[in-house]
């Protein structure tokens, strides 16, 4: 293990890499594009895999290295690239979503950011980490992406969101703990990976049978009552 | 070792019946691979009763008197499962629901479903155990929408949206947990490992571990199916394959509620007060209530008793949040009967439907003119579920009610009104399907109905006399759950 190193300088630096994830997860909520969306997710793995790395470098845990490394290839190159492929084939890409409500959604995400940071409070306390602070917006993160899947009504903006509360998970893990044992997270990365496979294999069987992969057609099933 | 080859033999079948699940005789190579499973899982159930819990490579694995009873069971509802499917999938494939690719699909899905529940019942690794519940809804998902109707598109994605947000809490109080015994145990592979950190459950950061019982609670309670995040499942069991609808009922459940168990128990040790137990309770009766006034107005059979399910697991769940040797007693007994007899339950059901080729209570008719066995198989099943005795499920209910009434006694009238009512809405429902008018009919190939009065038997047997190496793994677990 190396010494570890700190920073007022780089702590500052998770610090902003911190908000700009918060960031692109509140532009997720106000995004319309399927391919802007694929973009954000990508932005927000890249942001999430350099905060790693620097607290990886801040406190010489060199497991996070690793971890901050597997991040970029599934979250910034791997996993937008599947996404984008599927939406070119399912020709959705440039697909726009009429979203109902912007600023209502916005200020029930400030409210969901603040809900986090109060309920963050009594763990940051417990913890040793220099960058514990965050703790808070990995959990704003989380139910962000929430927020993003439950106001969607599209396939593919629902599984970004599920992804990104992934990220935000990870981040929280990384903030709070210093990552998770490595084994526990390569099978989380394996799960990530073969969720991404099912959901492709979703996407063609949803548009097989529905001709569209807008959810607002799913009214279908609804509870047999008399 | 034994462990390993529990695990190794589901993983080795999923990679074999992904070359020959399409095969005609495919269904029996399933079978006999599962038997193999189960066979494997009575040594090592042998080898814990004779020498007690089994630590595995490197602690990755522990095996001790409360995942041991339900490893096997879910080794034998499995082989059980595998022996009715074949029959049933072969007369669905009949009826062209279903191509010999799919059912390759099915076939190797369903060993790795089977692969990923072992794997989160005998790991040790709280991490591990998250990322095998997680993967046991992967290998679901594409199971549920095997016919590829719309209705079944739909509750696939529903399932897996919801149980991987639900399972996605989960991860967050995994994260939590792991934070608060870092600091005892130091980072690395050891905090997360349950053996160590039952050992030291009493120094625990209670105010970190009361937010992680928070999000455990929602995240393995959406996958037990407690209200109200229980959405998902009457869906899921009523659109996918009668053999997936019984062992999601049956095991996979049981499997989500043994990590939420796991989880309270290190709970309990931290926190000086009954929150868990209080919560597990609350939900419980939430779920109870919910699932019992659901059932009045469904019309399709499959969702009849996929409610009954989620009534079980809230009474499960309520006995476990009562605590005390007793009630965690009756909850382990009643994890176990309910598993035998809700599958059995299903099985009855889906040949029930085959032969009135409708889910539709309204039109299934004379069960017992029709297909004696099968109505018969039906009627008793019901009977086994509603706790009628001399069946399992009135020993464990009976006991959760005796516990009940001495321990939290205003929640007795909400139990009985529950148990009250499922019985009237059941009672009625299956009075009308199996008995009227009908002719003989026969499916087109005989269907294999020896699991479902096997599973009865077994049902039957545990409610006279619990076997003294079953009570001795109900008592320990019992006094270590508390």
């Amino acid at each position: 293990m190396l010494p570890a190193h700190d920073s007022p300088f780089g702590v500052e630096m998770v610090n902003l890499l911190g908000a700009f994830i918060l960031l692109v997860a509140f532009a997720m909520l106000a995004s319309r594009r399927t391919l802007s969306l694929i973009r954000l997710f990508a932005f927000q793995g890249f942001f999430l895999s350099m905060s790693i790395f620097l607290v990886a470098f801040l406190s010489g845990e060199s497991n996070l290295y690793y971890s901050a490394f597997f991040t970029l290839v599934l979250k910034v190159i791997l996993l937008p690239w599947i996404l984008r492929d599927l939406s070119q084939r399912l020709k959705i890409g440039g697909d726009i979503e009429t979203l109902v409500n912007v600023p209502v959604t916005m200020i029930i995400g400030i409210g969901v950011v603040v809900f986090s940071f109060s309920l963050a409070e009594p763990i940051l306390k417990a913890a040793s980490t220099v960058t514990r602070s965050l703790i808070g917006v990995g959990l704003a993160c989380v139910l962000l992406s929430f927020l993003v899947m439950i106001t969607r009504k599209k396939a593919m903006t629902q599984i970004i969101g599920f992804l990104s509360m992934e990220n935000g998970l990870l981040f929280s893990a990384t903030n709070a703990t210093y990552g998770m044992p490595m084994v526990v997270e390569l099978a989380i990365a394996l799960d990530v990976l073969i969720g991404a496979i099912i959901f492709g294999i979703f996407f063609f069987q949803i548009r097989e049978t529905f001709e569209s992969l807008d959810l607002k057609y799913f009214e279908k099933l609804k509870e047999d009552e008399e | 070792m034994l462990v390993l080859s529990v695990l190794a033999i589901p993983l080795l079948s999923a990679v074999i019946l992904a070359f020959l699940g399409q095969k005609p005789w495919a269904y029996l190579l399933n079978a006999g691979l599962t038997f193999l499973t189960f066979i494997d899982s009575l040594f090592l159930a042998k080898k814990v009763l004779e020498s007690g819990p089994v630590l595995a490579l490197k602690e990755t694995f522990y095996v001790d008197s409360f995942n041991i009873f339900l490893i096997s069971l879910t080794a034998f509802v499995g082989l059980t499962t595998a022996i009715f499917s074949g029959p049933y999938m072969k007369i669905e494939e009949k009826k062209g629901k279903i191509t010999p690719k799919i059912l390759r699909l099915y076939h190797s899905a369903y060993q790795i479903f089977l692969f990923t529940m072992l794997l989160a019942l005998s790991s040790n690794n709280l991490g591990i155990l998250w990322v095998a519940i997680e993967g046991a809804t992967l290998a679901t998902v594409l199971l549920v929408s095997l016919y590829r109707t719309r209705a079944s598109i739909e509750a696939a994605w529903k399932y897996f949206i919801l149980c991987g947000v639900g399972i996605s809490q989960a991860l967050f109080g995994t994260i939590l947990l792991y934070f608060a015994a870092e600091k005892i145990l130091g980072s690395g592979g050891g905090a997360l490992l349950w053996t160590h950190l039952f050992q030291i459950r009493f120094e625990l950061e209670p105010t970190v571990l009361k937010i992680a019982f928070v999000f455990l609670l929602v995240g393995y309670g959406t996958k037990v199916g407690l209200a109200p995040l229980h959405n998902w499942l009457p869906d899921a069991h009523a659109e996918g394959p009668t053999p997936i609808s019984a062992v999601l009922s049956g095991l996979l459940l049981n499997v989500a509620l043994y990590a939420l168990v796991r989880c309270k128990v290190l709970v309990d040790g931290a926190l000086h007060s009954n929150l868990a137990s209080e919560m597990m309770m609350g939900f419980g009766l939430l779920t109870m209530v919910v699932a019992v006034f659901s059932m009045l107005r469904r019309k399709d059979v499959k969702r009849l008793f996929a409610y009954s399910s989620i009534e079980h697991m809230g009474i499960a769940t309520f006995a476990f949040g009562m605590g005390g040797p007793l009630a965690t007693f009756a909850a382990l007994l009643h994890m176990t009967v309910h598993s035998l007899t809700k599958s059995s339950i299903f099985f009855s059901v889906g040949h029930a439907a085959q032969i009135n080729q409708t889910q539709q209570m309204s039109e299934i008719r004379g069960l017992i003119r029709k297909v004696p066995r099968l109505g018969w198989g039906l009627m008793l099943g019901s009977f086994a579920i509603l706790g009628m005795p001399p069946f399992g499920v009135f020993a464990s209910e009976f006991i959760v009610l005796t516990v009940a009434m001495k321990q939290a006694p205003w929640t007795t009238p909400i139990l009985l009104l529950c148990l009250a009512v499922a019985f009237g809405v059941i009672f009625f429902r299956v009075g009308n399907m199996v008995l009227g008018e009908g002719v003989r009919m026969a499916l087109p190939y005989p269907p294999a109905l020896f699991p479902v009065f096997l599973h009865l038997a077994l049902v039957l047997v545990l409610g006279l006399f619990i076997p003294p190496f079953l009570a001795h793994w109900y008592q320990s677990a019992a006094r270590f759950i508390g």
